[in-house]
């Protein structure tokens, strides 16, 4: 405890520097923006899953009053194949070009063909009826099994997959192939006492953010942009939307809207480099924002994946072994999040033999894009539901289990390196004190625990500290706020200033009025861009005590920082000079003060979490009710603890919200059908008890402040915590999601006929 | 032809022209540019649009623009009092019940709704009132709370 009281500000629970724009409807997102004759546009989307584009002819469209430009491929340049330099997962620019604008084929339904730009929506609209296309419908492939088939028709003819052996029989549509691992896992299985092998299904899902994407583009005769949008990284917009046309990035600033949710979904482009063609185009600002349906149809969901794992334990609670082989999902184009999963599935456990291999593959669907610790909650889901049946086989308490096999510093992960400081052991620890975990349940009631781990980012990060004239402190940084980070940056500037947190202005500047910065995700934001302000800050401080002492006229090393005031060493009844005096005096003794600090954040803290999940199964319907939840996470130090705790009760809801209720439904032509917030079913108020929290804090010795990244991990535990109270339950094991009442009741029953 | 239609919203005196299918929703933020209504999904599942006609909670993407005339919108901008939170508000902040924010302005409409009728309601009585209205950062957790703490405050009950 006596850490914390060297803190004035880390660990507060003040208010937001945005909150009253947010309370009060002020603050602006992607749909917000508009410009004097601003045009609108609108997206022609392919109604088949797969097919040849024969032709279109866009000359009723154009000719339609009020219509001021339409766009296809044609209109964009034809870009070469190139690994895109900034975003979460891999992307390539000429595989995006063709997601954004379908080139020749069309690729799943829903995908973009076509764009009009008209004087109002409704033209626009109606205009995208007059555009004629003509199709050569091909046969489609909607599941990894039909992908996979020798006769399965292939998405693209070039794919060159990657990670097979020369002369590997490769089957069609695996885009790539990825192994990692340690050790024998086949003598781990023969040293067990005990061994389950397990295949487990998981649906697409969607992030769900409640904003649909949007932007306002304004292209100027001289070919400079300027994009107003909500977006997961502003510098991400600016340099998708400059390759896809084909211009230099310097041509384009990007600035970003409040963004209303992105969970990852919002780390691509969709709308912005249409948009700007047609502003090019029309000579007229352009507005494009998307309906809720094409949202769901035709933006980047968390797809499906088919999960085989295998793990041996000794009868004394060991871990012999372990084994899984992943096929992800990843849509019409290559890069699914199957690496992500592969490397963490295993990661909470000291493993001296284990093994993964994974593979992306290609269906006839909307492009993947990253969903909150992308690719993690499918393969917990697989692992933390082995352990389960592990320590139900081996009548060890399942917490118990986790913790004789719990990494610890020094434990090699399955993907490579040693961890450092970790803190899985005492979230374990905490989990298992906590109340929560021996209260007793009721009929029909059953509690399920699980693990998890996310690696989080570092990246790059700009900030800078301007000092202004008054003695207040503007914190300005590249990343968008997509949950509270102006308030962790505000905070850590206050601590490291020590000053008030009311004197700190928290911005985001765009891309033209600050260094570069790498998207909002991976959990990175407080991490890396709080060390960009932590070092901006410093900066400052040096210049102000430079600036005492020439005022004092004596050696700059004199004069320390502290407590907010410059004070001279040595000389207690020297008046020390705070912000205000120096500020007043910046223009006499060298200028304004500002502090900048650019960087690749590296010493990422990752974090593990774990959940406890109590439920009841009504044994009439299936429905199972969540009727409590505990989420605990080591978040290294909360800098705004209400925040973190905000982020663990968010994923906890979103996946539960997967483990019971979330899926794509497709009919057999490939096409959606529950492209609605009515019919795609996410958690509502009633649907869920109160998350309770627990935050643990082991330090991350390499962040000024102690800092893990907090935002994605949560999702990680949910789906098994859910899946192994509802066995808890009912006696049944559920390896398919989601666990909707149908599927739930069907094991039920299934269970009660083999028992009968 | 266009409709002119005449109503109060936010306590003012209101008139616009609007196409006889044009939306309440559309009206308040391409028409009268109040952006402070937002749209999560134009079909009345996600409560973002959320605002209160004649006392009467009504998602305005279900709303036809014309039949406000004559009648009191209130969206979340009248909520507060000029520069004064209202306690809801407040408490959202104080109590960090939003992330990104865009569902804030319909959760705020509907809890006022709530509390208009009912300062003393129960867990589940939010839970279920608030149903209509999808929040996907915050697992809700934090919103339940601060109506509950709100209506307490609102009854005198804390400070």
């Amino acid at each position: 405890m006596s850490e914390e009281a060297k803190f004035r500000w880390i660990g507060t629970r003040v208010v937001r520097p945005d909150g009253v724009d947010k309370v009060t409807g002020r603050a602006t997102y992607g749909a917000d923006f508009a410009l004097p004759d601003m045009l609108w546009g609108r997206v022609l989307r392919s109604p088949h899953a797969h097919a040849r584009i024969l032709s279109v002819d866009t000359s009723r469209a154009l000719a339609h009053d009020g219509v001021e430009a339409v766009i296809t491929s044609q209109d964009l340049p034809d870009i070469p194949s190139e690994e895109a330099f900034v975003g979460e997962q891999p992307t390539n620019f000429r595989e995006l070009s063709h997601n954004v604008m379908a080139r020749g084929k069309v690729l799943y339904h829903g995908h973009a063909l076509a764009a009009v730009a008209a004087t109002t929506p409704e033209i626009a609209a109606s205009a995208l009826d007059l555009i004629e296309v003509d199709y050569e419908v091909l046969p489609h492939v909607l599941d990894m099994p039909a992908a996979m088939a020798a006769s399965a028709p292939s998405l693209h003819r070039d794919l060159e997959p990657a990670g097979f052996a020369a002369g590997a029989t490769v089957p069609p549509n695996v885009s790539r192939r990825i192994e990692l691992g340690h050790g024998e896992p086949d003598q781990g299985f023969a040293a067990a006492d005990v061994v389950v092998e397990r295949e487990f299904t998981t649906k697409p899902v969607h992030q769900g953010y409640i904003e649909p994407h949007a932007c306002l583009v304004q292209a100027n005769p001289d070919d400079d942009i300027t994009i107003w949008s909500s977006s997961q990284g502003h510098f991400m917009v600016r340099a998708y939307t400059a390759k896809l046309l084909g211009i230099e990035l310097s041509k384009v600033r990007a600035i970003p809207a409040e963004i209303g949710g992105g969970f990852g979904g919002k780390t691509t482009v969709y709308l912005e480099p249409l948009a700007a063609q047609l502003s090019r185009i029309s000579g007229r600002p352009v507005k494009m924002v998307m309906s809720r349906e094409e949202v769901f149809r035709a933006t980047g969901p968390a797809l499906g994946t088919r999960i085989r794992v295998k793990m041996g334990c000794k009868q004394d609670g060991r871990l012999t072994g372990a084994e899984a082989v992943l096929h992800y999902e990843a849509g019409a184009f290559p890069g699914s999040p199957v690496q992500a999963g592969a490397m963490t599935m295993f990661a909470p456990y000291e493993l001296e033999h284990v093994r993964v291999t994974g593979y992306d593959v290609l269906v006839n669907k909307p492009k993947t894009a990253a969903y909150r610790a992308p690719g993690a909650p499918m393969g917990a889901f697989a692992v933390e539901t082995v352990i389960d049946e592990l320590a139900e086989k081996l009548e060890i308490d399942p917490i118990e289990l986790r913790l004789r096999n719990a990494a610890r510093k020094g434990t090699q992960a399955p993907f490579g390196p040693r961890y450092r400081e970790i803190g899985c052991v005492e979230t374990l620890e905490a989990l298992r004190s906590h109340p929560h975990y021996t209260a007793p349940l009721g009929p029909n009631q059953g509690r399920g625990v699980a693990l998890g781990f996310w690696f989080n980012a570092g990246m790059q990060s700009s900030a800078g500290l301007n000092v202004n004239e008054d003695g207040s402190v503007s914190v300005i940084s590249g990343n968008p706020d997509i949950g509270g980070s102006r308030a962790s940056l505000a905070l850590m500037a206050a601590e490291e200033m020590g000053i008030d947190y009311e004197k700190v202005g928290a911005w985001i500047a765009d891309t033209a009025s600050i260094g570069f910065s790498d998207i909002t995700g991976g959990s990175r934001v407080t991490f890396a861009t709080g060390m960009a302000v932590v070092e901006a800050a410093r900066d400052v401080k040096r210049q102000l005590c430079e600036r005492a002492a020439a005022i004092w006229e004596v050696e700059p090393e004199r004069v320390k920082w502290v407590e907010g005031e410059a004070r001279l060493e040595g000389e207690p009844d020297r008046e020390p000079l705070g912000l205000v005096d120096l500020a007043q005096r910046a223009a006499r003794t060298g200028g304004p003060i500002s502090g900048r600090a650019s960087l690749t954040a590296r010493g990422v803290g990752m974090a593990f979490g774990a959940h406890i999940c109590d439920v009841e199964v009504d044994p009439e319907t299936g429905r199972v009710e969540v009727i409590r939840y505990t989420a605990v996470q080591d978040a290294g130090r909360a800098i705004h603890p209400s925040y973190v705790e905000g982020q663990m009760q968010g994923g906890a809801a979103q996946g539960i919200g997967w483990a019971l209720n979330e899926e794509y439904v497709y009919d057999e032509d490939g096409k959606m059908c529950n492209p609605s917030f009515l019919d795609y079913r996410m958690p509502v108020a009633s649907d869920l008890p109160m998350i309770d929290t627990v935050i643990v804090e082991v330090p991350n010795p390499r962040h000024p402040y102690g800092v893990r990244g907090v935002g994605e991990v949560p999702i990680v535990p949910p789906i098994p915590a859910v899946v192994n109270a509802v066995h808890a339950a009912t006696g049944v094991r559920y390896f398919d999601l989601p666990l909707s009442p149908p599927r739930v009741l069907a094991g039920i029953e299934a269970a009660a006929d083999r028992g009968a | 032809m266009k409709r002119h239609v005449v109503a109060t919203i936010d306590g003012e005196h209101a008139e616009f022209l609007c196409d006889d299918g044009q939306t309440l929703l559309d009206v308040l933020r391409d028409v009268l540019h109040r952006t402070g209504t937002k749209e999560g999904c134009g079909t009345g599942d996600c409560g973002a649009c959320s605002v209160i006609v004649d006392g009467r909670l009504v998602c305005s993407c279900l709303m036809l623009a014309a039949e406000v005339e004559g009648r009191e919108v209130e969206t979340a901008i009248s909520i507060s009092n000029g520069d004064t939170l209202h306690p809801l508000q407040r408490r959202f902040l104080e109590d960090a019940a939003l992330q990104c924010g865009v569902c804030t302005p319909g959760f705020l409409v509907a809890a006022k709704a709530l509390l208009d009728r009912n300062l003393d309601p129960s867990e589940s009585e939010v839970r279920f009132w608030l149903a209509g209205n999808l929040c996907r950062c915050t697992g809700y957790d934090k919103i339940v709370r601060s109506v509950l703490e709100t209506a307490a405050e609102l009854r005198g009950g804390t400070g």
